[in-house]
């Protein structure tokens, strides 16, 4: 009786709608994450921003490597423990801010990360904190950059990111 | 019992392998639904917008369990010829029903020590939970004291003893947690002197939210204790076999007293939603607070202690009377693999690699 049950296809009429949905770009990034790496946080032309914290299950590190004499982001690289939200956000991030300069990457909004990952409104903190990571390696780097002018050595500052 | 066995572990097998033939998934004793899909290539689905070559292995037995094949068969003349309500009491099929039912309330009786008298059939768990403590104190305003359990997920008993009062009416105590170690622990009410406990059909193979449990119940009684044996070597193969692989890999809850089926773990440094979002091929949960609304990890792990900054990154895995070897070796092999990755991407690795102490940041609040 169970062998003429399992030879009749078994459809269920009604679709369950799930609450919860990943976006294929989500999926795409986790699965192919562009940019995973690290740079030389000594090097002064590397910006580092680490933002988060372990106990809220969210931390970015995303650095960006400058050229100095154009004020260019030439290259980024991102780490990241958190879902695959968090991941895919700060995946995004390091895409965008490639090849433009810092003052335009300070413009670059949650909400159009977000919206490029049609995330769910439970996930909008992930963009936020790839927002704030971009905004802290932009500022590491500037204050790496003012202190080596000053004539200090350039300390390996990680500054973590004012909410 | 073994010939029955084998017999089982082959019509599932052959009813879920999948040949050249067939082109859909059919009955397997998976819990999910099947689903069949409309327009992708034969053996591969794509669901939540995740893509998996093939039913993934179900390693979640503590959401729920399949229902054992010979329930089933018990079950199925119920639904066909023999349907009548127990109650009826003027025809055949009331009484046969009726029959059926009280056969089952003393199977479930005789598995944990109780009189037949004493068997109440709920809709679940949750509404015998909800009898037996609104219905036995229905005003407000009693005093509920809360006692914590330790590291293992133990309650004190010296605790408990010192903490009732001699007004106190009720104590509630849940023989096994869901999260950390769901159980089918031998039970004698009698014994344990127990005024009231509620059960979970749907978690010992039979049906959900029926009351048609008298063979799950018999077939538990009869096989705990080769189920038991069989599903604690596989509960060990699965730790040892991710532990030979991978540092970092802590159990939550007791490892001596907790139930067979259930493997509680945590990855450090690695996120438990990304974890599950790389086993796709494999149907487990996890205990992170990404999962649910708020951002707050789970309740049970907090009471357990277990440092915030590992309590975000756990899986679990449950094991079950009809998991096999090949199940447990590939649930390894995926895990393993998955949990490299993440921990490549993942700057808490990178700083404990550098020597870093991450207990020692300062983190931003956000």
């Amino acid at each position: 009786m169970l062998r003429q049950l399992a030879s009749k296809r078994l459809i269920t009429q009604r679709i369950q709608i799930l609450p919860r949905f990943y976006h294929e770009k989500v999926i795409d990034h986790f699965n192919n994450p562009r940019n995973v790496g690290s740079f030389d946080k000594n090097d002064p032309a590397v910006g580092t921003g680490l933002v988060g914290a372990p106990a809220c299950g969210d931390v970015m590190k995303l650095q960006i490597k400058v050229d100095d004499t154009t004020g260019e982001i030439v290259d980024a690289r991102f780490k990241t423990f958190g879902c695959g939200s968090a991941i895919a956000s700060s995946s995004v991030a390091t895409e965008w801010v490639k090849g433009k300069q810092m003052e335009e990457v300070m413009t670059i909004k949650n909400t159009e990360i977000a919206k490029h990952l049609s995330l769910p409104p439970v996930k909008l903190h992930c963009s936020m904190l790839a927002e704030d990571a971009i905004k802290a390696a932009v500022k590491d780097y500037k204050t790496k950059r003012a202190k080596s002018n000053v004539d200090s050595d350039a300390e390996p500052a990680v500054q973590a990111a004012k909410a | 019992m073994a010939t029955s066995k084998l017999l089982v572990s082959t019509l599932r097998k052959s009813l879920t392998s999948p040949s050249p033939s067939s082109s859909f998934r059919r009955f397997s004793t998976a819990a999910a639904e099947a689903v069949a899909p409309a327009s992708e290539p034969e053996d591969s689905l794509t669901i939540k917008g995740v893509k998996i070559s093939a039913r993934p292995l179900y390693l979640d037995m503590q959401a729920t369990s399949p229902v054992d094949p010979r329930v089933l068969d018990a079950m199925l003349p119920y639904y066909l010829a023999r349907y009548g309500n127990p109650h009826s009491r003027t025809h055949l099929y009331g009484w046969e029903s009726d029959q059926a039912v009280e056969t089952a309330r003393s199977q479930v009786a005789d598995l944990i020590g109780a009189s037949p008298k004493e068997i109440v059939f709920t809709s679940g768990a949750t509404e015998s939970n909800n009898i037996s403590v609104k219905g036995v104190y229905e005003q407000e305003g009693f005093d509920v004291t809360y006692l914590p359990v330790g590291n293992d997920g133990i309650v004190d008993l010296e605790k408990l003893k010192g903490s009732i009062r001699r007004d106190t009416g009720l104590v509630s105590v849940m023989a096994v947690n869901n999260e950390i170690a769901l159980g089918k622990i031998p039970i004698d009410v009698d014994k344990w002197n127990v005024s009231l406990m509620s059960l979970s059909g749907h978690k010992i193979y039979g049906p959900k939210g029926s009351w048609e449990w008298g063979t799950a119940c018999e077939l538990a009684k009869k096989e705990m204790e080769y189920d038991d044996k069989r599903i604690g070597a596989l509960q060990e193969r699965l730790l040892n076999g991710v532990r030979a692989k991978l540092g970092g890999v802590v159990v939550n809850g007791s490892v001596e007293r907790r139930y067979a089926g259930n493997l509680h773990l945590s990855f450090a440094y690695v996120e438990g939603e990304s974890l599950l979002m790389g086993l796709k091929d494999v149907a487990v949960s996890s205990g992170s607070a990404c999962t649910s609304a708020s951002l707050e990890p789970s309740y049970v792990l907090r009471a357990l202690g277990v440092d915030e900054d590992m309590a975000h990154t756990s899986i679990r895995f449950g094991i079950g009377r009809f998991t096999t070897e090949e199940e447990i070796d590939r649930a390894i092999e995926l895990t393993v693999q998955q949990v490299e990755k993440l921990r490549e991407m993942s700057p808490l690795y990178e700083m404990v690699k550098e020597g870093i102490d991450i207990k020692q940041i300062q983190w931003a609040q956000h």
